[in-house]
């Protein structure tokens, strides 16, 4: 990947340097293979890459976020994956994690950029504003836009961390008044992994990392440009509590027995049975719980528009249009009994209108059946 | 007073009244089991849930169910070219002249409820009249938004090629909230469709008297002597009456 072998060192070599042993590395390739999905005979070619890859560049921009994504990434389940990839060798820029500042800051972007072109990485995180000629976010001077555009040009690859940069998040919410815009939507040319979530699990970013450096390419895509390692499956097809979901036994409110029970929380609202991630099997902050497990339901934050699929405590979302409590059901029910109190009325003028050719058509059977009783 | 002599005319073949009352059942069903799933009765019960399996037995026959209303629907659009002319494509083809004439003419008389002065004989339809046919060309339209907003749901936990045909279907149209909720509405309109459908067969017999209801059962429909005197001029059908067919004589 890198060029300079003289300045450079290999992820292992750094690894080493910061006081880890090879058999925490060892430990470290194993698990994230783990995670990514990989065969257990593979975890000797995780190791080998490390050993033997230099180091990827990468310029990591932050545009209309919280920092929760880059929160979540370090602390990720490993101290490694934030010591080494993101906290020591890797990073050439980084606003909040990064020890230059102002024109220094910005000047190791624009080396790293110059250097390296079409060989970084690059990492967004937060969407972009496109309303009032992107003056919603500027950074440095300069539009969210115009920063896109430009560091997007020279990179090999996009990855496009959490919701924000996915989606559009909240702030892309209805009425969207920033006009906050994912990345793929505005960078048509670049290969763009996506990898929705507020935040994306912080195994899973490294996993998409390490998944880079091991086979020098990105990982497989599914339709929507998410790694399909961490979003193939719904989080209620790997949910502890599915079991109840097909028993068919659900909490009905949050205070009731069923829901100190652990029963299902689908009647309650849960979105798992609609998102794609794997917060029921990798689960948060080093595997100890997700939200299901701890009671509440999934909000299917690493969904399109989740914010505007609410509420989040009822099954059906409601409809665009018809006002936010109006479901299909509501509407449904009304459309039903409108149309079946048509139809009474059209029965009615039916016999009103057409009496002539009813009672003619009527007096002709009549006279029919009189001629078979005589 | 005038005598009107009508005629027995097979209208509804076997397979279309096969295609009909199994679409009928499985709509049921697929409804019916559609609302359960997605807003499931409360059960209460102190058994474990190791002793249940009645939500997975719902969804089972959803699922199952869409199968067989999938392939019904593959099989008459089969018949489609292979049926007769009632049942043939060219019935549902909305863009023809006497299509649209007839169309007019079922809004002004049935749906507004209109009285001709002198009515036209050929307005009165055998197989479908326009409005109707146009209403089935929807509901085909509906249902195909059915098979592939379901079917695309299903494909992430299906192993077999044909749903996972449909696993473009939940990217397109941007997640699983959108698609299930285009599912569900969906739903609404068959039961929609139903109401008007049904009442509209009811009217039809009952103002007319030729055998509408009776007619997806048996196959046959009654027809008066001019109207299929006017057809066989026309040549529209070559041989409309078998000569030893029952008369009726109203």
């Amino acid at each position: 990947m890198a060029t300079e072998k003289s300045v450079k060192e290999t992820y292992y070599e750094s690894i080493i340097k910061q006081g880890y042993s090879r058999r925490d590395f060892m430990k470290f390739a194993t698990y994230i293979a783990a995670y990514m999905g990989l065969e257990t005979s593979m975890i000797g070619q995780v190791a080998k890459s490390l050993e033997n890859t230099y180091r990827i560049p990468v310029i990591w921009e932050h545009y209309q976020e919280c920092t929760c994504c880059s929160e979540s990434f370090i602390r990720s389940d490993h101290p490694i994956v934030s010591d080494i990839i993101l906290d020591k060798i890797s990073l050439d820029y980084t606003l909040t994690l990064m020890a230059a500042s102002g024109h220094q800051a910005e000047a190791a972007k624009q080396a790293t950029m110059d250097k390296y072109k079409g060989e970084y990485i690059l990492c967004v995180e937060g969407s972009v504003p496109l309303g009032d000629d992107g003056n919603y976010c500027c950074i440095a001077g300069r539009s969210a836009k115009d920063l896109l555009i430009e560091a997007a040009e020279g990179a090999k690859a996009i990855i496009a961390w959490g919701s924000c940069a996915s989606n559009g998040c909240v702030q892309a919410a209805y009425p969207n008044p920033t006009e906050a815009t994912p990345i793929h939507k505005i960078i048509k040319n670049k290969p763009i992994i996506r990898v929705p979530g507020c935040p994306p699990i912080g195994e899973v970013m490294a996993g998409i990392i390490v998944h880079m450096i091991t086979f020098g390419r990105l990982p497989e895509l599914d339709g929507l440009g998410r790694p399909k390692a961490f979003y193939s499956k719904r989080v209620h097809d790997s949910c502890y509590r599915r079991p109840y979901y097909d028993a068919g036994l659900f909490a009905e409110t949050f205070d009731d027995q069923n829901a100190k029970d652990g029963y299902c929380l689908y009647k309650v609202g849960c979105r798992g049975p609609m998102t794609y991630n794997s917060c029921g099997t990798i689960k948060w902050n080093n595997g100890v719980s997700y939200p299901i497990q701890s009671g509440h339901g999934c909000i299917g934050c690493s969904e399109e528009d989740f914010w505007d699929n609410g509420p989040f405590y009822e099954r059906l979302t409601g409809l665009a249009g018809f006002g936010i409590e109006s479901t299909a059901d509501t509407i449904g029910k009304v459309a039903a009994g409108v149309v079946a109190g048509g139809l009474a009325v059209h029965a009615v003028a039916a016999n009103i209108s057409k009496r002539k050719e009813l009672r003619s058509r009527t007096d002709r059977g009549k006279q029919n059946e009189k001629k078979l009783d005589s | 007073m005038e005598t009107r002599k009508f005629r027995r005319v097979y209208v509804w073949e076997l397979p279309v009244r096969f295609f009909h009352w199994i679409n009928v059942l499985s709509i049921i069903i697929l409804a019916v089991t559609g609302f359960i799933i997605a807003d499931p009765p409360a059960i209460l019960s102190n058994k474990e849930a190791s002793d249940f399996y009645w939500f997975g037995t719902v969804r089972f026959i959803h699922f199952a169910t869409a199968y067989v209303f999938f392939f019904n629907m593959i099989l008459r659009i089969y018949w489609s070219f292979v049926g007769n002319k009632f049942s043939s494509w060219r019935a549902f083809w909305p863009f023809s002249k006497k299509m649209w004439h007839n169309f007019l003419h079922v809004i002004k008389v049935d749906v507004f409820l209109a009285n001709e002065k002198k009515p036209d004989i050929r307005d009165i339809s055998i197989g479908h009249n326009s409005v109707a046919a146009f209403s089935y060309v929807m509901l085909f339209l509906l249902a195909l938004v059915q098979v592939f907003t379901g079917f695309g749901l299903y494909s992430s936990t299906a192993s077999w090629w044909l749903p996972k045909m449909f696993s473009w279907v939940v990217p397109f149209l941007g997640g699983d909230f959108i698609v299930r909720t285009i599912h569900h509405t969906t739903t609404w309109l068959f039961i929609l469709f139903t109401l008007i459908h049904v009442y509209l067969v009811f009217y039809h017999d009952w103002l007319e008297g030729r055998g509408e209801v009776s007619s997806m059962f048996g196959g046959y429909k009654f027809v008066c002597d001019e109207r299929l005197k006017k057809l066989e001029e026309e040549k529209e059908i070559e041989k409309p009456v078998d000569k030893e067919e029952l008369e009726i004589i109203e």
